[in-house]
């Protein structure tokens, strides 16, 4: 579904991404780890189009997409969630979702009709509210949501998208326990819909999820395979999961 | 809405109290005050809901007043072809601008269409043609047919005041379709904006090219007004009061404009033309230094009215 060829991304004075090959097959959640720096977040902004790849190719879903604009890989099915929460902090919950379903049902060229006249958006943007928990919160407006609710959010707008695959970038980051839970509850419900490549620290919810996870340090893929490959894997002990998984 | 339509009552009724104490001066000035509102409402489109900080819209309104005045001065007076003339102009210009402008962010945004506008400023003064810098005096206002005189100034006042209420619809309009939800969730987080899939660039150009028609529209009303076009419509002091009439008005505010125009000119009009004898007693010179007093109106309204002049008229109302 996604491939990436030996992309790299370099900023002044540090090599981000380094030569990093990566396949995301359809159907799977494909988890991306590695220490802080690595360059995981870098890697899901050359995915999503938000930063220009120096090197290397990307192809997603039979499209070469290494130098598409990020609007046109979201056409495609390719959506993603921030690490740093990004969403409309002025609009309400409902208004979010919504703008998401505009964006991907039919053009916004329309100058006169008010989008409240359109039913099914706010249909859709409902059911979305509904998948993720907010269900309650509907016209609370983003800014004033708990950080949990705003995290969910954030995950709501890539989905509203109805991607074939999202990039979700530490969804998990700032929870508490039962926060994350329900987050994980909501990646295990859409994966039977949507393919998924997971940024996240939280190696509870990454061997939860996972069918294959990768390893990024210092900008390079260090292994790629199954968790309990990965879990075996001296290289992969000594550089990023030693004390975690140890304990 | 209920005020806008008490407000609108007001502005019918004015030139009927005009006339009764034979005052056309004043029908004159308040048509002048509503192009510019109608000119500031347009930039409010681009600045205030658009989040696009343009320092250069006075070339989109020079771009219709020069386009209507030649028309004219050419020998086609027809306001039926001279005004969309105008809207043609000026929307052509600003899709040229903002194709340019807005591949770029922040300060340079600001600088680049403030250059382009004055690239505009200098080529109008080099169009000997039509006046070069002293400017294109008219034989006569646009004809409008229909059996109304654009010449008679309360028949003047009722087409701009026309066109306000239309612009201040459409605005309104706008911001509730599509396109207007678009172009604010553009102005609150524009990456991820793009990020739903929204192709932020042809959404800006689209906000840019309506607001800069309208403009040219306002300069074409402008040039008939006066009966003459100058160089100075385009020049970037120009652009700067439009600015300081959103701001003073209302950035985002549907009437922020027209607020911002009506309270700047009557202003200006109120410093120069009716002198305090105390303070003209301190320093003689005060009315020449009109800027002052706005400027410092402006501080005040910056200081204490984040939302503008229309921001605190709705907040007293929410109380
Ligand atoms: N815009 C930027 N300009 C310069 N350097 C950057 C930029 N973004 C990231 N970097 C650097 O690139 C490297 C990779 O950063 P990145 O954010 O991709 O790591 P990460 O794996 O997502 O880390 P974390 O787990 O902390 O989120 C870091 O050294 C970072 O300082
Ligand atoms: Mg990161």
């Amino acid at each position: 579904m996604l491939e990436l060829r030996r992309v790299s991304k370099r900023f002044v004075g540090v090599v981000a991404t380094d030569d990093v090959s990566l396949e995301v097959r359809s159907g799977e959640v494909h988890a991306l780890i590695g220490p802080n720096g690595a360059g995981k977040t870098t890697l899901i902004s050359q995915i999503s189009g938000s930063l220009p790849s120096d090197r290397g190719e990307i192809r997603f879903d039979g499209h070469d997409i290494t130098r598409a604009r990020p609007y046109e890989r979201v056409k495609l099915g390719l959506a993603r969630s921030y690490q740093v929460t990004s969403i409309f902090k002025r609009f309400t919950v409902l208004d979010n979702l919504a703008l998401a379903v505009q964006a991907r049902s039919g053009s916004s060229f329309s100058f006169w009709r008010p989008v409240a006249a359109e039913g099914s958006l706010f249909d859709e943007a409902r059911s979305v509210a509904g998948e993720i928990g907010l269900s309650q919160k509907l016209s609370s407006i983003a800014a004033t949501l708990a950080h949990g609710e705003q995290r969910a959010l954030e995950v709501g707008l890539a989905l509203a998208t109805r991607p074939k695959l999202v990039l979700l970038d530490e969804p998990l980051a700032g929870m508490g326990p039962e926060e994350a839970q329900r987050m994980i509850a909501l990646i295990d419900r859409v994966r039977s819909r949507v393919t998924v490549l997971l940024v996240e620290h939280d190696m509870d919810a990454v061997f939860r999820l996972a069918n294959r996870i990768s390893v990024l340090v210092n900008g390079r893929v260090i292994a790629s395979g199954a968790p309990e490959a990965i879990k075996a894997d001296e290289q992969v002990r000594k550089a990023y999961l030693g004390d975690e998984v140890a304990a | 809405m209920k005020r806008s339509i008490a407000v609108f009552i007001v502005l019918l009724g004015f030139p009927l109290a005009m006339s009764a104490i034979d005052n056309l001066f004043y029908v004159s000035f308040a048509s002048r005050v509503i192009i510019y509102a109608i000119a500031a409402t347009s930039l409010n489109l681009v600045l205030g809901y658009g989040g696009m900080i343009s320092f250069g819209h006075a070339a989109f309104v020079g771009a219709g007043a020069y386009a209507a005045s030649i028309c004219i001065a050419e020998g086609v007076a027809s306001a039926w072809l001279g005004w969309p003339a105008a809207i043609a102009a000026s929307a052509l210009a600003a899709w040229l601008i903002g194709a340019v402008s807005l591949r770029t962010r922040g300060v340079y945004f600001i600088m680049i269409t403030l250059a382009f506008a004055q690239m505009a400023f200098y080529l109008v003064n080099s169009m000997k043609a039509y006046g070069g810098d002293e400017g294109l005096p008219l034989p006569q206002r646009a004809e409008l047919g229909l059996g109304l005189d654009l010449g008679n100034e309360v028949v003047f006042y009722y087409v701009v005041l026309f066109f306000l209420a239309l612009s201040l619809y459409g605005l309104h309009r706008v911001m509730q379709s599509r396109f207007g939800r678009v172009v604010i969730a553009i102005r609150e987080n524009e990456a991820r904006a793009e990020a739903i899939g929204l192709p932020v660039y042809r959404y800006q150009l689209a906000c840019f090219v309506i607001a800069g028609a309208v403009a040219g529209l306002a300069g074409a009303l402008l040039a008939s007004h006066g009966k003459y076009v100058n160089p100075n419509v385009l020049h970037w002091v120009q652009s700067g009061t439009l600015m300081i009439m959103v701001i003073l008005g209302g950035v985002g505010q549907l009437w922020g404009g027209a607020i911002g125009a009506f309270v700047l000119l009557g202003l200006e009009h109120v410093i120069s033309d009716y002198p305090l004898p105390w303070l003209a007693a301190v320093a003689p010179n005060y009315p020449q230094h009109a800027n002052l007093g706005v400027g410092l109106v402006m501080l005040a309204v910056v200081l204490f009215a984040p939302h503008g002049i229309a921001g605190l008229l709705s907040r007293r109302r929410g109380a």
